[in-house]
């Protein structure tokens, strides 16, 4: 059915304890008429993908802010290839420098969404992007 | 066979064999109401049965994630196998949900018998998604022992999920209203189980007292199989967030389930069963009446109605005539 609602994952990996972004975003995506799945805080990379496998998720968001994305973001990644969820759209949004950006979408994540970034270009974006759905 | 027919095959051939991400697919194929999902669950219903289906209900932050989770921990160090599907409501807007129940339930990845899916209600009322109880037809199929429903925070009358449920539970949390609240018809008189969660509040054993005092107020009579009586649930005091109590809500869940073997439950499940079956029986009359051969004359019936032309049993008649209904 083309207009069942988009089902988006968004998750904070790692340790750091600031979600107000990832809420705010999730609220957000929830206006804009998506299905979003919040995970809470501090959820490892397995946890993550897990749940991803689990909800059957169109979208992984995942917000960082502690620096270590780097290390946790290109392991959820090969994760959620592991599962076989090599059609799900991956993003990223928190704190991080634009160098990293590059070695982040070679490692799977398909955009960065910075400080500043509007709920709808975030909702545009995974419009235009996310797979085709059986 | 016909492409959803094949793809269900396949889906239900790899979800049996303990493949996840195909048991994911089917839940979302049902929730989307497919093709492919009526051929699933053509296939799976007679192997389902076997699960413990339990409804976990109650306002919203009375704790109904957290006594969950609890309670998969606790079935889990039982050695048995669990799965959970958590409804939140969607907006009656713009179709969004936020699902937040993962929160509380957390840290079993790896763990192949724990599953955990959240549903959007999709604006469905009553307290689940019309497609909760297909969703579990699948879960118990590939072979869970217990499956948990856990209902959107309800007031005081979303009862669908004791149709849906072998057992239901209904959660309060201390201090939220006096003794005329427990004596009010609806949610409570549904519960097998009544729990006050949050134990560790003041207030809490108070709560618990005076819901007992209410709820055994029903005294069966001996004519019982004629004057349909209120349940005379259980109450039990848990603090979910410690795991206080929640051992003995386990059993008490499990004593409920033996105690149904002996024909209680045979009701319960006929309800269920006609319950199923008319939502299916009434969508079906809708796909026809809208179909291409009838579409026409169903509007043209429906505008008249809506003129006061026409009255709505008049109207019903002629529409149940028009696909040949003669009674």
């Amino acid at each position: 059915m083309a207009t069942r609602p988009i089902k988006v994952l968004i998750a904070k990996p790692g340790l750091d304890g600031h979600d107000r972004g990832a809420k705010v975003l999730a609220r957000g995506l929830r206006d804009e008429g998506f299905e979003v799945v919040y995970t809470g805080l501090r959820q490892s990379p397995e946890m993550i993908a897990t749940a991803a496998l689990q909800e059957d998720v169109d979208v992984v968001g995942l917000s960082i802010l502690s620096g270590a994305h780097m290390t946790l973001l290109p392991k959820i990644c090969r994760l959620l290839r592991e599962q076989g969820l090599d059609d799900v759209l991956v993003t990223a949004g928190g704190i991080i420098p634009d160098d990293d950006i590059p070695a982040l979408k070679e490692a799977g994540i398909a955009a960065v969404f910075g400080p500043g970034t509007t709920i709808a270009e975030v909702a545009d974006f995974l419009r235009a992007n996310v797979r085709s759905r059986d | 066979m016909g492409e959803p027919a094949a793809r269900a095959t396949e889906l239900c051939d790899a979800a049996l064999a303990g493949d996840r991400r195909a048991l994911a697919k089917l839940l979302t194929a049902v929730e989307n109401r497919t093709a492919v999902a009526e051929a699933a669950l053509r296939r799976l219903y007679p192997l389902a049965g076997r699960a413990h289906l339990v409804g976990i209900t109650g306002p919203p932050g009375a704790g109904k994630s957290t006594l969950v989770a609890a309670l998969i921990a606790e079935v889990r160090r039982a050695g048995r196998s669990v799965a959970v599907i958590a409804v939140d409501p969607s907006s009656p807007i713009t179709g969004g949900a936020l699902l937040g129940d993962r929160v509380r339930m957390q840290s079993y990845a790896g763990d192949q018998d724990v599953f955990i899916r959240s549903m959007a209600a999709r604006g469905h009322a009553g307290g689940l998604a019309s497609t909760s109880g297909a969703a579990a037809t699948v879960l118990d199929a590939a072979g869970f022992e217990l499956i948990f429903l856990e209902t959107v925070g309800t007031g005081q009358s979303e009862v669908e999920v004791a149709a849906a449920a072998d057992t239901t539970v209904v959660l309060e949390a201390p201090e939220m209203g006096d003794e005329v609240q427990a004596i009010k018809a609806g949610l409570l008189e549904v519960a097998d189980l009544v729990v006050v969660n949050k134990g560790d509040r003041p207030g809490a054993q108070r709560t618990a007292a005076q819901l007992r005092a209410m709820l055994v107020a029903s005294v069966p009579r001996n004519d019982a199989h004629h004057h349909p009586r209120p349940k005379r649930p259980e109450v039990l005091v848990t603090t979910a967030s410690t795991g206080e109590g929640v051992p003995e809500l386990l059993a008490a869940l499990d004593r409920h389930r033996a105690a149904g073997q002996d024909g209680s439950a045979e009701a319960a499940r006929l309800a269920r069963a006609e319950h199923q079956v008319w939502a299916i029986v009434s969508d079906r009359l809708r796909d026809r009446l809208h179909g291409p051969a009838r579409r026409a004359v169903t509007e043209a019936t429906l505008h008249e109605v809506a003129e006061h032309r026409l009255d709505p049993y008049t109207a019903a008649d002629r529409l149940l005539g028009s696909l040949g209904w003669r009674d």
